[in-house]
């Protein structure tokens, strides 16, 4: 059996950086299992810029983000073994892995972060009917053929959800040569990011077609074209609106799911409502040295957000193997009237260091709200904004100063209040 | 000239295929599609039923309870999944009962072994899931389930093993009835033969009303299901039906071979035989009617569903045998439920017609066994590392939702008969079929496809014809 200190599950933006982190905050033994053969997870096959505004104030693309981290990971010897796929993960923290190299490898870990990131959901999961012919894809599966291999998955194309990679690949579809038909979105807003319905698809007069669905997929062989229709604010169809548009492609960028199999079998306890991990502020799990960062935890927007979660993380389960004992009391942060959950869930305000992030998303579109927080009956801050949507990742950061003016804080309540 | 000519390679025209291998024959299978399996085979309950449901005296009735014993052997000889879970009728009413008690009687003059009426306690001792509306169930501990195209996947290939030879893309349009034989027209070849065979499926009418006065016609009836996640695969432990009433039919609720759970189907006689598209109203039909069976329908588990279709006949009974004006033409038709139960049984059936007329020697060399593709993720590490050991591929996961290595995919490709599309790989090794939906793992799987098949990614189906996944290169 090998030992490590710490063993990071995934090679993606969100393990490259918390194995980084944990290398710089003292730990020698770290290794990253990778299931793909190079490290960088999605952000190899998202060749568009945009990325690192934040981390690196420049804008990059994809891959150049990852291979930032990924020299950074060779610069500190950071052991890596590549083509590895994790099968098990026990509670107490023996991973099995398996490559053609080493055959079945057990592994004993201190400390392991979850860093497997999420997977797109299928058609399956949301039940469109009709034909199950050639020509249906996922967005990123699409952008694989594109951008890895150099095919085209389709020439005239109907896309059905308006997430980030929908978009990303309505123009990417445009630029190699198809014709994007519309998108169409169920809810009467965008999942994704405002900057990329301009970019995308407005630039690109490609029809945004909100509180719309695709109600039957037609062709036996090949997709032929597809009927979208609209619907009322319960998303049930309004009859007499259906539209057939020709197509030989319809991809689907209907949401994301955090890829949490492995964390079940180790039992750690998972949010009904992110699909990752209840965390608390440490970003550890409910199982004791097993911490969880990037998409596997909760679904980002921002390269740039995963990034600063997983150094976090990387830090904590350093402090963990180093022999960090959590004092003090957990607090649980609870949420209310719009705010559909935290990460994280639970803080310890005598662990604090300077700040802690607390992220959240709301549930539908708000303008002109206040996001307020409460330490108990204390309204300890209240933030105008003038627009809320979910496609966006919010944060209020919790300084060590409220908490050292909080002492017996019981509960911390984060909702949405009127003008 | 052949001795034989099967047309049809779904359970009926490969079972048939692997018994005659058995005989110094000289037999072709003529398939209209890319593969085996790829009609009413691919998509229906998977369920080897235990016999009780057909009427006595009826081919359904003989045929059922007598494939059904055998099973076993065959799973063991070809290695494909089969599972003997047993299956349970529920009534949800009092009148319920004296019908259980009526469809057990027509089970035992069917010859069925193991029936017993459970009451309502013993059922829900039993299957704590279920709606707790249930009065009593007929239990049949002979009831099983299999994977319909692995099975079909390994009679073919056994059968090409023992000499048979499969013709794929060649559909039959014609046949001519020639001196004692006859003449079967496809679009690439004329072939002759002794004897016909008509598996044909859904189009078994049109084959034979080509030839025969003793016309017949076949319904395509569809069946819509719903596959869940194995997260709750074990909603319940064995298949249940529903006692059917004046409000209709009712569906099943199963596990799989695999794991999954499977919920339906429905029934709607359709037009087209080739209509195998879903309808919102049939998901809301078949989750609603579930809801009768389980106490709660995990809808949010769904992975995916798809519909079958039925080769139902009038006259509600299989068509097996000679053509009474076509001698050497002989039927294997209107072969729905239960016809994967009954498809060993209907095998042997058609074998004795054949023997009576051709005589046939026994063939000696005939090997009754088949290894299927080795299964990484019903391993355990010891054998894992052997196969590795031999093979680097099988430590590299190339669908990571159903554990499917590098090296079944090769193999599936390899093998006799072997994958030749996306849905061939599937069917063989599962890649794809887990809860991502071949999201990660099709743009690999038709890498390695193009490789193998030394042929270009543009080329590669989903299932053959014109099912290309790739329209062409990047700004063609």
């Amino acid at each position: 059996m090998l030992e490590y200190d710490i063993v990071v599950i995934g090679g993606g933006p969100a393990g490259l950086a918390a194995a980084i982190k944990a290398k710089d905050s003292g730990i020698e033994s770290i290794l990253v299992l990778e299931r793909e053969v190079k490290l960088g997870g999605i952000l190899n096959q998202c060749i568009h810029n945009g990325f690192g505004l934040h981390t690196f104030k420049e804008e990059l693309t994809g891959p150049e983000y990852a291979q930032r981290f990924i020299d950074m990971v060779k610069e500190r010897n950071i052991s890596c073994k590549l083509n590895t796929m994790v099968l098990d993960i026990t509670k107490d923290k023996v991973i099995t892995a398996v490559n053609g190299d080493d055959g079945i490898l057990v592994i004993k870990a201190k400390a392991i972060i979850l860093a497997m990131g999420c997977r797109e959901r299928p058609r399956g999961a949301i039940n469109i009917p009709g034909s199950r012919s050639a020509g249906i894809y996922t967005a990123g599966t699409a952008q694989k053929f594109v951008n890895i291999d150099g095919y085209m998955p389709g020439r005239e194309v109907v896309i059905l959800g308006s997430g980030d990679i929908g978009l990303i690949m309505a123009r990417r579809m445009t630029l190699e040569g198809a014709k994007v038909k519309a998108v169409v979105e169920l809810m009467p807003y965008s999942s994704g990011l405002r900057r990329n319905i301009a970019q995308c698809l407005e630039d690109y007069n490609i029809p945004l077609k909100l509180s719309y669905t695709v109600i039957d997929i037609k062709g036996k062989e090949r997709v032929e074209g597809v009927t979208i229709a609209q619907v009322d604010k319960n998303r049930k169809v309004i009859k007499g609106t259906e539209e057939y548009i020709p197509c030989d492609t319809l991809l689907l960028s209907v949401g994301l799911l955090p890829e949490n199999e492995l964390s079940r079998k180790a039992s750690v306890e998972l949010s009904k409502i992110t699909g990752g991990p209840v965390v608390d502020d440490n970003l550890e799990t409910n199982v004791d040295g097993i911490f969880a960062c990037g998409n596997v935890l909760h679904v980002h927007d921002l390269v740039d957000f995963v990034t600063e979660e997983s150094y976090h993380a990387g830090e904590e389960a350093a402090l963990y193997v180093k022999g960090r004992i959590k004092e003090g009391k957990r607090v649980e942060i609870e949420v209310s009237n719009g705010v559909r959950y935290t990460v994280p869930k639970y803080v310890n305000p005598d662990n604090v260091d300077k700040l802690i992030n607390i992220r959240f998303r709301v549930d539908i579109t708000y303008k002109n709200v206040f996001v307020s927080v409460f330490f108990d009956q204390d309204l300890v801050m209240h933030i105008k904004k003038k627009v809320m949507a979910p496609g966006e990742m919010e944060t209020v950061k919790l300084t060590k100063s409220l908490f050292e003016s909080h002492k017996d804080v019981s509960k911390i309540l984060i909702t949405l209040e009127e003008e | 000239m052949q001795d034989i000519i099967i047309i049809g390679s779904g359970i009926i025209g490969a079972s048939i295929a692997r018994e005659l291998s058995k005989y110094k024959l000289k037999i072709l299978v003529l398939e209209k599609g890319e593969d085996v399996a790829e009609g009413t085979t691919k998509a229906n309950s998977a369920i080897v039923h235990a016999g009780y449901d057909a009427k006595p005296g009826s081919l359904k009735g003989k045929l059922n309870a007598k494939g059904n014993s055998m099973f076993d052997k065959l799973s063991e000889e070809l290695d494909f999944p089969l599972k003997r879970i047993g299956s349970l009728v529920l009534s949800f009413n009092e009148e319920g009962i004296e019908e259980l008690e009526l469809l057990k009687k027509q089970g035992e003059e069917n010859k069925v072994p193991e029936l017993s009426i459970l009451n309502k306690n013993q059922v829900l001792a039993m299957e704590p899931n279920l709606n707790s509306n249930v009065t009593a169930a007929l239990y049949a501990k002979t009831g099983a389930i299999v994977c319909p195209y692995e099975m079909t996947v390994a009679m073919a290939e056994n059968a090409y093993l023992n000499g048979t030879a499969f013709a794929f893309n060649s559909e039959v349009l014609n046949i001519i009835k020639e001196g004692n034989g006859y003449s079967v027209v496809t679009k690439d070849k004329t072939y002759k033969t002794k004897l016909v065979i008509n598996a044909a499926g859904l189009y078994a009418d049109k084959l034979n009303n080509m030839i025969s006065d003793n016309k017949f016609n076949i319904i395509g009836r569809k069946g819509q299901y719903c596959l869940f996640d194995r997260e709750v695969g074990n909603t319940v432990g064995k298949v249940m039906f529903q006692l059917p009433t004046k409000m209709g039919k009712g569906i099943l609720v199963t596990p799989t071979v695999d794991g999954n759970l499977l919920v339906g189907p429905n029934a709607q006689d359709v037009e087209d035989k080739d209509d195998l598209t879903t309808t919102q109203e049939g998901m809301d039909e078949i989750l609603k009617k579930a809801e009768l069976t389980i106490k709660q329908v995990p809808a949010r588990y769904v992975i995916t569903s798809f519909s079958g279709l039925r080769a139902h006949t009038d006259s509600d009974d299989f068509i097996i045998g000679e053509a009474k004006d076509a001698e050497g033409f002989i039927n294997a038709a209107g072969i729905e439920s239960p016809g994967l139960s009954s498809a060993p049984a209907i095998a042997e059936m058609v074998a004795d017609i054949v023997k009576d007329k051709l005589k046939p020697e026994i063939n000696n060399e005939f090997n009754p066994k088949r290894c299927g593709i080795p299964k990484f993720r019903e391993m355990n590490n010891e054998e894992r590392n052997q196969l590795i050991k031999k093979d680097k591929a099988y430590g590299k996961i190339v669908c990571r939702c159903e554990t499917v290595t590098e090296g079944e995919i090769l193999n599936a490709i390899r093998r006799p008969l072997g994958a030749k599309s996306l849905d061939g790989v599937k069917r063989r090794t599962r890649a794809g079929m887990g809860r991502c939906q071949s999201g990660f793992c099709s743009a690999k799987i038709v890498e390695i496809l193009a490789k193998e098949l030394n042929i270009p990614m543009t080329e590669i189906t989903k299932f053959g014809g014109n099912s290309n996944l790739l329209t062409g290169k990047n700004k063609d």
